[in-house]
């Protein structure tokens, strides 16, 4: 008789505390770009206006998610030697499918993304989070690691790429059917600088559209971030 | 073994999506062909080729443009379909052997004739279309679009509608001869031949002039040819 009786498998919630905390920590603890400054790349380049910033998101959060979950299910079957090697097939795999699907969606925002989605195989925050969570953990949890990094770099990405839509270009959301205009030179826009009275001197910032103002505005959202957050300050 | 299941289902998945894949692809080069027409679609007050939606753009595409393709000597080649060239893949091509698209958009009774041309920018390649009026001189509107210029830059070309919004009504021949449109830095001189520049994307600029100049000279041949046609025609209906 086996006295050892078989330890009893430990059922992890679904969404217990610590998965939830999966998914918050990269919002504000552990952002993907202004903590662990990973995958600024992409982040200076696409934001200019926020509509391919919002697909930009949509597009990294499933890829890290679905390849954490992946590389996850395979970790105990990849010999060490090659597991970066087995990582970048899965990572380059889901990103031909999300360029599949844009192109067969949405051909207009594939055209305007073009290279940054294939840019998506050497963004850090994913392989960064297969080597770093993946490798070690469970699925579920990986998948929620993934996806909650993935959201953490779509809020960092929506919140630049507002600002510079808005004081860049004068619109939020151009390119999409919800486009918003807000202030510029001619009559289409809600408030027409040409005989606006309060508003008459204002002309788009043209650093905005630049990504080096992206640069500056991540930047200072750091900056903040660290004053505030008092889990952060003298974290190097 | 990873890498023949991954291959496999991407092949499947490009199988399934391919069709639409091209579709889009089809749509998304019509509307920057109607785009040269913006003032001329006949949907109303500043609906322009963006604001169409995609069976629209098909639906006009089919029922008003005639789709010619020629060659370098001017002669019209059977067999082609114009929205299937491949200008990137054309430029490689030797002269000879180089076929050109036209479209001949009709709007309200009148003609126009839409050419593309392709040129190098300050990074990589820029491209557009020009719409010339049934005078074959005068020019009717014209879209760009690029591949790598600097927003608020260069990519100006595309991103603002003033600028190629500064074509309209410009001509490219003088006396008979041809001069093509000059992006001049500092300001339009001469307002017919001559449009403004653009502040800090000379080379883009630069880069325009050129591909309208050479792009447009390689429809030279069927251009001259037609405004003979239509000066007969013009001799002909006086003498009556």
């Amino acid at each position: 008789m086996a006295e050892v009786k078989a330890v009893e498998k430990v059922k992890e919630p679904l969404f217990g505390r610590a998965e939830k905390k999966l998914l918050t920590d990269p919002l504000n603890d552990n952002n993907p770009i202004t903590v662990q400054v990973l995958g600024v790349c992409s982040a200076l380049a696409v934001t200019s206006l926020v509509y391919p910033s919002v697909v930009m998101a949509i597009a990294v959060t499933l890829v890290t998610g679905f390849s954490s979950l992946f590389t996850s299910m395979l970790r105990t079957y990849i010999p060490s030697q090659v597991r970066m090697i087995v990582q970048l097939v899965i990572v380059a795999f889901l990103v031909t499918l999300v360029e599949m699907a844009l192109k067969y969606f949405n051909y207009p925002i594939y055209k305007q993304l073009s290279v940054y989605i294939g840019l998506i195989i050497t963004n850090c925050i994913v392989m960064g989070r297969l080597e770093a969570f993946a490798m070690a953990n469970k699925p579920w949890r990986s998948f929620l690691d993934g996806l909650g990094n993935g959201i953490g770099y779509g809020a960092i990405l929506v919140m630049v790429g507002v600002v510079r839509e808005i004081f860049g270009k004068g619109t939020l959301f151009a390119g999409s059917p919800i486009e918003l205009k807000f202030i510029g030179n001619t009559s289409a826009y809600m408030i027409n600088t040409t005989d606006s009275v309060l508003f008459g001197w204002y002309a788009n910032n043209n650093l905005m559209v630049l990504p080096a103002a992206a640069m500056f505005i991540i930047g200072i959202m750091i900056w903040i971030q660290r004053s505030y957050n008092t889990k952060l300050v003298d974290v190097s | 073994m990873m890498t023949v299941v991954v291959a496999l289902v991407l092949t499947g998945v490009r199988q399934g999506t391919e069709s639409k894949a091209l579709e889009n692809e089809a749509i998304f080069n019509k509307r920057a062909v109607l785009a040269a027409v913006n003032d001329y679609l006949g949907m109303g007050e500043g609906v322009t080729a963006n604001d169409l939606a995609d069976e629209k753009v098909l639906e006009i595409f089919d029922s008003r443009v005639k789709q010619i393709t020629l060659n370098t000597a001017g002669e019209v080649v059977e067999g082609v379909l114009a929205e299937k060239i491949d200008m990137a893949k054309e430029k490689k091509k030797d002269m000879a052997d180089r076929v050109l698209p036209l479209f001949q958009y009709e709007n309200e009774g009148e003609t126009f004739y839409i050419l593309s041309v392709r040129g190098n920018g300050l990074w990589d390649e820029i491209w557009g279309n020009i719409a010339l009026e049934s005078d074959i001189n005068t020019i009717a509107g014209a879209s760009f679009d690029h591949k790598g210029e600097t927003p608020g830059l260069g990519a100006e070309i595309k991103d603002n509608p003033t600028f190629p919004g500064n074509f309209s009504g410009k001509k490219i021949f003088r006396d008979g001869e041809f001069v093509s449109v000059v992006v001049r830095k500092g300001g339009a001189q001469d307002t017919t031949y001559e449009v403004d520049g653009i502040s800090g994307a000379t080379v883009t600029a630069d880069g325009v002039t050129k591909m309208l100049h050479d792009g447009i000279s390689l429809y030279l041949p069927y251009l001259n040819q037609a405004r003979q046609n239509s000066k007969m025609e013009s001799l002909l209906i006086d003498q009556h």
